[in-house]
């Protein structure tokens, strides 16, 4: 790939032709829908290109990690355009301040939602200019689809085909009601005339957008909906996707680098004697909390990284150990020093007077993102300018982090664009460590460099999934229905949705809580974020208590739901998908959970079993999903089984330690993940109850953990509080 | 040293070090970045390619120990059109990241030769690739739709 440079952007950009350039642009007074001239720059501004010869160009503003947001999003402009699919491309959109995702804001904000903490630093703009202030381009909280899709794509793209039909009925001297729009045409039957919206485009892109374009009813879809193949997997399938690690400039050179390997520690000196003489060694940098050694080829830096004397200080925090941790959780948790997210009834009043009180104390464990590719950019600071390639969830959040860290304007940096080799969370602006490296080697040198972690590295400064301990009480009534739900859990930070610990059964009195606790060890955003550790304490007590009463967990869910009929419609279906019912195996055991995260309601139920020695076995994970509405439906699965693997692996083998302040796992043996062999089948199915379009990335793996401990005491007795299973002495295979 | 390889059909040689990794000189000195590096000890499969028809991992594999070998990387599978392997990926929609993928077409590619009727434990036994996506329902069903009935 040669050398990327802001002005051949815009070279590329005028090279995508003339025609007309529609965009859905957010102005600070008002949200409209703003055409952009065919200028040199003026692409910039737009989601949508027509060029002559019909062929349209949408560009997504979020990042490809695997999610499919680069075929979903096309799909729904493309829909409401009513244009010919086949037609149809892609291409990722500049960290340009245009493409800020507006719509992920207002999004949740729409939906009463807590505005997450990343989101929060200005509240009184409109959301264009939020997010555009905050240079966010954003790719997480399973918002592409459901917001920037459903409130942008759709509406340009719906925009872009009343101004296409307007442009022919004005050709043709006839009403706009006589015109149909269908395959990148404008028909009008009864002359039986037809024009291209080639042809339309540059006439159409000289009217003032409609404010208001009229949406397509479900039951006219002729590509949403259905399981069209993605546009990035020809590329992959070759070798010839092109990943941040993948970048080949003139004149680059490799970097290796060695963090301290206590959290908050420093690098304070190195001995370079042992490898001045080795081949392609071209320097040694120390950073604040690293070395890092630059060399002609990534296994020569690593190999003399390796020989390199250091000497690390361990800062404050060398005696710290996670096991301790959780000896302060549950101090912590009988504390008077909590705080109420969520009170109903008289919970205060219920805990005092009660005869029997049911109580459990759960944890889950740090965990590491732990990408297939491993962190790593490459940056190149030369003539004023810093330019960079990484995989990043937010391209122009990398970029003001990047201009940040090198203290550069904004305008000086440009961030290139590439497919990310999975992003989990790892890959925020508020988790840039692997760009903060490369960007402060890079200011030291005169060539581009390749800065790529070792897994080890990866592994050992990662920002982890918070550890949390959650502590129940409950009180049945004399049919066994709980009639009190007490919650407390301890936070260490990324819980800005507590929502997620809220449980949706009728139960009258209620009081959720947290004590607010710091640790030193890095936490972030990682797949399902607070659901992925509230979904195993809900759906574990409930079926605790649902035991306690004598019942069955099923029915005895289904019994308190009630006024939510999305959960018990999703949770009936993944019963009957299990086969409930059915006659087991000596050893088996059904187990089942639900939970809503991102909009969408997922119900699994899953069979597990068990042998004399403690072999444990995922036989089978029936989900049900129900997120409204599905855009693509292969995509969609894929993310359900995706999200199912992800926190089956965390459930069954995922922890992250801490020993002396260092992080003791450092590479799949240690941290060890599902493979094909230990993949259970799995059956998706979805529910499209047409209520609001919920997310798809992370709504898979909250159920989960849940829905396999359930099982595994349904086959055996063991109520499982406390993750990874590997922990609790059973043999799993992976 | 000056080794000699025979990677793509095409007869390379490379002045390296004896010990270099043979994934690094696919990737560093001949520009074939489609085979990745994922763990570096051998433990993913990431950087999966054949020697001599044999899938193996290259990250630990000294470019000495290949002297000579014919080497096929994820580029050269597909030179002459698709490989079933590769078309039965579309068709099932494989990839989500893709990282992995290069890798884990070459270990299923190694095993068709192999067995072209392989068993689901003789799956698992051979493709032991690591896939963090959770790709690994569909790798099955379109190794289930290779299979020579």
């Amino acid at each position: 790939m040669g050398k990327l440079t802001r002005r051949t952007f815009l070279i590329s950009g005028a090279m995508l032709g003339g025609g007309a350039l529609f965009g859905f642009i957010a102005t600070p007074n008002r949200l409209g829908i703003r055409r952009s001239s065919s200028k040199q720059e003026a692409w910039l501004a737009t989601w949508v290109n027509i060029a002559a010869d019909n062929k349209i160009t949408v560009l997504v503003p979020h990042a490809e990690m695997g999610q499919g947001t680069h075929t979903a999003l096309p799909m729904m402009l493309a829909e409401e355009m009513e244009a010919d699919w086949s037609m149809v491309q892609m291409q990722q959109a500049p960290a340009e301040s245009i493409y800020a995702v507006g719509d992920m804001i207002k999004g949740f904000l729409a939906d009463g939602l807590d505005v997450p903490a990343v989101f929060q630093r200005h509240t009184d703009y409109s959301f264009y200019k939020i997010a555009s202030l905050m240079n966010m381009q954003i790719t997480g909280g399973s918002g592409s689809v459901r917001f920037t899709g459903q409130a942008g794509m759709r509406r340009a793209g719906a925009a872009a085909k009343e101004m296409l039909i307007r442009a022919a009925a004005e050709n043709w001297q006839v009403s706009v009601d006589e015109c149909e729009a269908k395959l990148s045409q404008v028909f009008h039957h009864a002359s039986g005339r037809s024009s291209s919206y080639g042809e339309l485009a540059e006439q159409a892109a000289s009217y003032e957008p409609p404010l208001h374009p009229v949406l397509k009813k479900k039951e006219d879809y002729t590509i949403c909906g259905k399981p069209i193949f993605r546009f990035d997997t020809p590329a992959k399938v070759v070798g010839m996707q092109n990943y941040g690690i993948d970048i080949q400039l003139p004149g680059m050179k490799y970097a290796a680098i060695r963090h301290a390997p206590v959290f908050g520690g420093s690098a304070v000196s190195f001995d370079k004697s042992g490898i001045a003489n080795g081949k392609g060694i071209e320097t040694v940098v120390k950073l604040a909390d690293s070395v890092v050694v630059i060399a002609d080829n990534y296994w020569r830096a690593k190999t003399a990284l390796s020989d390199l004397s250091v000497e690390f200080s361990d800062g404050e925090h060398g005696d710290f150990n996670s096991n301790n941790l959780f000896v302060e959780f549950t101090k912590a948790l009988s504390s008077a020093d909590i705080e109420v997210d969520f009170e109903q009834g008289e919970a205060g009043k219920e805990l005092s007077s009660a005869a029997e009180i049911f109580s459990a104390d759960y944890s889950v464990p740090f965990l590491a993102h732990a990408t297939m590719e491993p962190m790593n950019c490459t940056a190149y600071f030369h003539d004023g300018i810093l330019e960079i390639w990484t995989g990043t969830q937010d391209l122009l959040g990398a970029r003001a982090f990047a201009a940040e860290v090198a203290e550069l304007d904004f305008e000086k940096v440009i961030v290139h664009p590439v497919q990310l080799g999975g992003g989990f969370g790892r890959r925020l602006p508020t988790t840039g460590n692997y760009i903060e490296d490369a960007v402060r080697v890079a200011m030291q040198v005169s060539y581009p460099v390749k800065l790529i972690w070792s897994r080890e590295e990866d592994m050992q400064h990662d920002y982890y999934r918070p550890a949390v301990q959650s502590q129940f009480k409950a009180i049945l009534n004399s049919e066994g229905q709980p009639q009190l739900w007490h919650n407390v859990y301890t936070d260490i930070g990324i819980n800005d949705d507590t929502a997620a610990a809220f449980t949706p059964y009728a139960i009258p009195h209620q009081s959720i809580s947290r004590v607010e606790l710091e640790t030193p060890v890095p936490v972030s955003y990682w797949r399902s974020v607070e659901h992925s550790s509230q979904g195993f304490f809900l759906e574990s007590f409930i079926d605790e208590l649902a035991h306690k009463a004598e019942k069955d967990p099923f029915s005895y869910r289904l019994s308190l739901l009630k006024q939510q009929p999305r959960f018990a419609a999703a949770l009936v279906q993944a019963a009957k998908n299990i086969g409930w019912e059915k006659n087991l195996p000596k050893g088996h055991g059904l187990g089942i959970a639900i939970k809503e995260s991102f909009g969408t309601i997922v119900a699994q139920a899953v069979e597990v079993s068990l042998d004399d020695k403690d072999n444990l076995k995922i036989h089978r994970v029936s989900a049900v999903v129900d997120p409204g509405e599905v855009i693509n439906p292969e995509i969609a699965r894929s993310q359900i089984e995706g999200g199912i693997i992800y926190g089956l692996t965390a459930a069954l083998f995922g922890k992250i330690s801490v020993e002396k302040g260092r992080v003791i796992q450092s590479n799949f043996p240690d941290y060890q993940v599902l493979k094909l062999s230990g993949t259970p089948e799995i059956d998706v199915a979805f529910i499209e109850s047409g209520e609001r379009i919920g997310g798809m990335g992370e709504v898979g793996l909250p159920p989960i953990a849940a829905a396999v401990c359930n099982a595994i005491y349904a086959a055996s007795g063991r109520r499982i509080r406390q993750l990874p299973l590997i922990d609790q002495n059973f043999n799993i295979l992976a | 040293m000056a080794f000699k390889l025979i990677i793509n059909g095409e007869e390379t040689i490379v002045d390296v070090e004896p010990a270099m990794p043979l994934l690094w000189v696919l990737r560093d000195e001949l520009g074939l970045t489609g085979t990745k590096f994922g763990c570096g000890i051998a433990a993913c499969g990431a950087c999966t390619v054949h020697v001599n028809g044999v899938a193996t991992r290259t990250c630990v594999l000294p470019v000495e120990a290949v002297d000579g070998a014919e080497i096929t990387t994820i580029e050269g599978l597909g030179k002459n059109g698709l490989h079933p392997v590769q078309q039965a990926w579309i068709e099932h929609q494989v990839p989500q990241c893709g990282y992995c993928q290069s890798g884990m077409i070459m270990s299923v590619v190694s095993l068709l030769d192999n067995t072209g009727n392989p068993t689901d434990e003789e799956l698992n036994q051979a493709v032991t690739n690591v896939c963090r996506c959770g790709t690994y329902q569909k790798v099955r069903a379109a190794v289930d739709s290779l299979k020579q009935s």
